[in-house]
C-alpha cells in the first residue's frame, strides 16, 4: 500500500465518478427525453443552450438541447424539498441516499480500460480490482432494494407503500435468474475478476462473437447455445433490477401515480432518479463485461491493439476506454428502445415470467454448460 | 343471454413472445431512423417556422374594422355586432357625423370601438352580421398582451389591423 497507489485510486474515483457516470447520467436522461421523441415522430428538447441573451447578445446559442440536464438538475435544487407531516423522518430522509449509494458502489469493480501508462507504473482502469467482481457487484446492488422499501415505507401512504412490497418481491424473483443466468459464464472463464475475464475475451474473442484466437474452437461455437439463452436471461433480469420498463412495476404512474417516491420532490426526488440511471449503466457495464468483451477491441489482438501486459501504452488504453464506453452507450440506448417500444406487463405475468421459465431456463443451462465444457474439447 | 367471447388462438412465434418483441422493436426503430434521417418530422417549431403562408382564406383570426377606397370608415355603428356577439366581448359608443363633415350624410359613426380580446372567441358572427362590411375577422392569431387592458383592441388599433378594404365582398357566395 504504497502512496502512488492512494493517490491513483483517489484520482480514478473521481474521475469515474464525476467524469464519467454522473455526466452519462445526465446525458442519458436527455437521451432518453430525445430517443423517446424519435420513436414517436417528435422532437424533443431542443431549447435549452447557452442563454446568450442574458448576456446581451442577440441570439441564444440552442446547441441542440445539450444543455437541458443542467436546467434540470438547477431546477430540481430550486425546487422546495417538500417533506409532508405524515413520514417517517430519519428513513424518509435515508431512502434516496440506500438508492444512489449501492449504485455508485458497484461502479467500483467495473473495468472501464485496460490500463494506461503514466509516471513509469501500468495503472489499471478500474478503481477495485477485486477477484471477486461480480459477486460484488451482485451483493451490493441488491442493497437498492432497502432504499426503494424503506422509501416506500417510510412515506406512511398507500402508493409508495404498494410501490415499495412490489419492488421488494421483484427484487428478489429476478436476483435468482439473475445469480443463475451468470454460473455458465463464469464457468467458463473459471475465474471472477472481471479484468481478467475481459483480458481473457480480448485475446480469445468475446462470449458472444468468438472470432479470433481460442475462440475458434469447436467447443466456444457449441457453448453459444447456453451463452445466448444466458445472455436473454441475464439482460432482462438486468431490466427487471434495474426497475426499467417494461418491469417497472414499482413506479408505474397509472396504478400507483409514481410509487416509491410518490412523496419525494426536489433534490431527494434526484436522488432517486440518478440512483436508478447510474444502476442502468452500471447493469449495461456488467453486460458488456460479461458478454461483449468489455474494453475489448473486436479483433484487437490481430491488428495491434489489444492488451499487452506491462507495455500497454496510454493511447491503446484510452482507446480501450473509449470502446467500452461506446457499448456501455449503445446498451443504454437499446434499454431506452425497449423502454419506448414494450408495455408494462401485469405483476402475476411479472412473477411467472420470473419463477416459471427464467428460474428454470437458468438452471437447465448451468448443465447445458458443464455437459459441453466436460464432453466438447 | 351470455355468451362466450373466444380467445384468440396465438401462433406458436406469438406465444414464444421474442419474435412479437423484435418486430415490436423494429416497428419503433423505424420510427427512429425516419425521424433521424429527417422524412419522419412532422413538428413545426414555432416561432421560427409558421404556417402564416398555408393560413385558409376562410382563416377566423383576430376581428378588425376596415376602411373604404375613400378612408370613410365604413361601420355606422349599428351595434349589431355588438347584440350578437355571444361573449359581449364588443362595446360601441356611437356618435352623429358633423353636418361640415363630407361624410355627414352617413349621419352616425362610433365614437369608441372597442373589442376586448380576452373574451373574443373568434366565431366571426360579427362579419357575418354587419350590413355595412365593416368588420372583419383577419388572420392575426397571436393577440397577446402582459396587462387587461392591453388587450381590450381600440378603435384606433382596430383600423391599423384592418386597413383599407376596396369593393364590397359578396357575403353569401362560398368561395367569398
Amino acid at each position: 500500500m504504497d502512496w502512488f497507489f492512494i493517490i491513483s485510486s483517489g484520482v480514478k474515483i473521481a474521475v469515474i465518478t464525476f467524469g464519467i457516470i454522473l455526466p452519462l447520467v445526465a446525458l442519458s436522461s436527455l437521451a432518453e427525453r430525445k430517443v423517446s421523441a424519435f420513436i414517436q415522430d417528435r422532437i424533443g428538447p431542443n431549447r435549452v443552450g447557452i442563454p446568450m441573451t442574458l448576456l446581451g447578445a442577440k441570439k441564444d446559442i440552442p446547441f441542440f438541447g445539450l444543455v437541458q440536464p443542467l436546467a434540470d438538475g438547477l431546477k430540481f435544487i430550486l425546487k422546495e424539498d417538500f417533506t409532508p407531516k405524515h413520514v417517517r423522518k430519519f428513513y424518509f430522509w435515508l431512502a434516496p441516499a440506500l438508492v444512489l449509494v449501492p449504485a455508485l458502489l458497484t461502479v467500483g469493480v467495473i473495468p472501464f480500460g485496460s490500463t494506461m501508462q503514466l509516471f513509469g507504473k501500468q495503472i489499471p482502469l478500474v478503481i477495485a480490482d477485486l477477484n471477486i467482481g461480480p459477486l460484488f457487484v451482485f451483493a451490493i446492488s441488491s442493497l437498492g432494494v432497502y432504499g426503494i422499501v424503506l422509501a416506500g415505507w417510510a412515506s406512511n401512504s398507500k402508493y409508495p407503500f404498494l410501490g415499495g412490497v412490489r419492488s421488494s418481491s421483484q427484487m428478489i424473483s429476478y436476483e435468482i435468474a439473475l445469480g443463475l443466468s451468470v454460473i455458465p459464464v463464469l464457468m467458463i472463464f473459471g475465474e471472477l475478476n472481471l479484468g481478467s475475464i475481459v483480458q481473457f475475451q480480448d485475446k480469445n474473442g468475446w462470449l458472444l462473437l468468438p472470432l479470433w484466437g481460442d475462440g475458434l474452437s469447436l467447443q466456444r461455437w457449441l457453448l453459444l447455445v447456453p451463452l445466448v439463452i444466458s445472455f436473454i436471461v441475464f439482460t432482462v433480469s438486468i431490466f427487471a433490477e434495474t426497475n426499467r420498463m417494461p418491469f417497472d412495476l414499482p413506479e408505474c404512474e397509472t396504478e400507483l401515480v409514481a410509487g416509491y417516491h410518490t412523496e419525494y420532490s426536489s433534490m431527494k426526488f434526484a436522488l432517486f432518479f440518478l440512483g436508478e440511471y447510474a444502476a442502468m449503466i452500471v447493469g449495461s457495464g456488467l453486460i458488456v463485461t460479461l458478454f461483449l468483451g468489455g474494453w475489448s477491441i473486436p479483433f484487437g489482438d490481430k491488428i495491434g491493439l489489444g492488451y499487452e501486459a506491462a507495455q500497454n501504452t496510454w493511447w491503446v488504453g484510452l482507446l480501450h476506454l473509449g470502446c467500452f464506453l461506446t457499448k456501455v452507450v449503445a446498451f443504454i440506448f437499446f434499454f431506452m428502445w425497449v423502454r419506448w417500444t414494450l408495455p408494462r406487463f401485469r405483476f402475476d405475468q411479472l412473477m411467472r415470467l420470473g419463477w416459471v421459465f427464467f428460474f428454470e431456463i437458468a438452471l437447465f443451462n448451468v448443465f447445458l454448460t458443464a455437459l459441453i465444457l466436460m464432453f466438447v474439447k | 343471454m351470455s355468451y362466450v367471447v373466444e380467445r384468440p388462438k396465438l401462433t406458436l412465434s406469438e406465444r414464444l413472445y421474442f419474435p412479437s418483441i423484435l418486430k415490436g422493436l423494429s416497428i419503433t426503430f423505424g420510427h427512429l431512423f425516419r425521424f433521424v434521417t429527417g422524412k419522419g418530422k412532422v413538428t413545426m417549431s414555432y416561432p421560427e417556422e409558421k404556417w402564416d403562408d398555408s393560413l385558409p382564406a376562410h382563416y377566423r383570426g383576430a376581428p378588425t374594422l376596415v376602411t373604404d377606397e375613400q378612408e370613410r370608415e365604413r361601420c355606422v355603428a349599428c351595434q349589431l355586432c355588438e347584440f350578437i356577439c355571444p361573449p359581449r366581448a364588443i362595446t360601441i359608443t356611437p356618435e352623429e357625423i358633423p353636418s361640415d363633415n363630407k361624410f355627414a350624410k352617413v349621419e352616425k359613426r362610433p365614437k369608441a370601438f372597442e373589442i376586448d380580446m380576452i373574451r373574443c372567441i373568434y366565431c366571426g358572427m360579427c362579419e357575418e352580421v354587419c350590413p355595412e362590411q365593416a368588420i372583419y375577422l383577419r388572420k392575426d392569431y397571436a393577440n397577446t398582451g402582459t396587462t387587461r387592458a392591453e388587450m381590450v383592441h381600440d378603435k384606433k388599433r382596430l383600423y391599423e389591423l384592418g386597413g383599407v378594404r376596396e369593393g364590397l365582398v359578396n357575403k353569401w357566395n362560398p368561395l367569398k
